[in-house]
């Protein structure tokens, strides 16, 4: 295995939940674009610090940590948005909730 | 290259993120969504066993497939009924985005191809120590004791928040 390998699934996993989030006309789909998104960054983290670094050092892993609390922080205020855009508007299609357009 | 079970074992997770992942994306029902990314971060969790990143492993298993998937389940089932499980998509989207996304794919690879530094980097096999102890002296006992003390505020915050977002309001 070599480095390329962790970084071309990365960078799929990327454009993927680049896709999702272009694409998708539901919050809940957005959200899990952004969380593949997320993902491959922590893939890469972990990738660059096993083979870019001397094996003694961890701390692109605890980075990776770091990513993995501020998604589920991320994911838990993303949620109770649309829960309080669904009472408002009975809907979680990102281009029905307009009210602040002219 | 040689195949040997480890680098079968290797493209098994490989495949396996790519492709849930892939499904994910393109899967109409969103519930089906919602399991297919089960896999891609199973997938995901198998291939840090690869870097030999263990206790990372285990937290992407227990925060991201017990938590964060549960909640995108609950987030479905409170908020889409029976005609809103069909992720809706329009066509002009779904052509433009596919080639915004493949332009990106594309501009990816060919940086990760033609870096020199990133060449010729193998795995050396050399099995490493489990990681949890150093990481809990580096977190507890090290440079990382104040972003770990910033993260749990904001851990906090967020909580508070999602609690005071999401409540009905109560009028008096």
């Amino acid at each position: 295995m070599t480095l390329q390998h962790y970084l071309v699934i990365s960078a799929i996993l990327f454009t993927l939940g680049i896709f999702a989030v272009l694409t998708r006309r539901n919050a809940i789909s957005i959200l899990m674009g952004i969380e593949l998104i997320l993902n491959s960054c922590n893939l890469n983290f972990a990738a660059f610090s096993r083979f870019m670094t001397p094996s003694t050092d961890i701390s692109g892993q605890i980075i990776a940590i770091f990513g993995i609390v501020l998604a589920a922080a991320e994911a838990a205020v993303f949620l109770a948005i649309i829960l309080a855009i669904y009472r408002e508007f009975g809907s979680i299609r990102p281009d029905e909730v307009d009210t602040l357009k002219g | 290259m040689e195949f040997t079970l480890k680098n079968f074992i290797f493209y098994g997770f490989a495949l396996m993120t790519v492709g849930s992942a892939l499904l994910v994306v393109t899967v109409r029902n969103i519930v089906h969504a919602a399991f297919s990314l089960m896999v891609t971060l199973f997938g995901v969790a198998g291939l840090y066993v690869f870097l030999q990143a263990d206790f990372l492993a285990a937290t992407q298993v227990i925060v991201y497939v017990g938590g964060i998937l549960v909640l995108i389940l609950f987030g479905v089932m409170m908020t889409s009924g029976r005609l809103e499980m069909r992720i809706h998509i329009e066509r002009g989207q779904l052509l433009l985005g596919g080639v915004v996304s493949l332009a990106l794919l594309m501009l990816l690879l060919t940086v990760i191809a033609n870096t020199p530094a990133w060449k010729n980097l193998t795995d050396d096999g050399t099995e490493l120590p489990p990681t949890t102890e150093r990481i809990g002296e580096l977190i507890l006992n090290g440079p990382f004791l104040l972003p770990f003390e910033v993260v749990s505020v904001l851990l906090l915050v967020a909580l508070i928040g999602a609690a005071l977002i999401s409540r009905k309001e109560v009028r008096d």
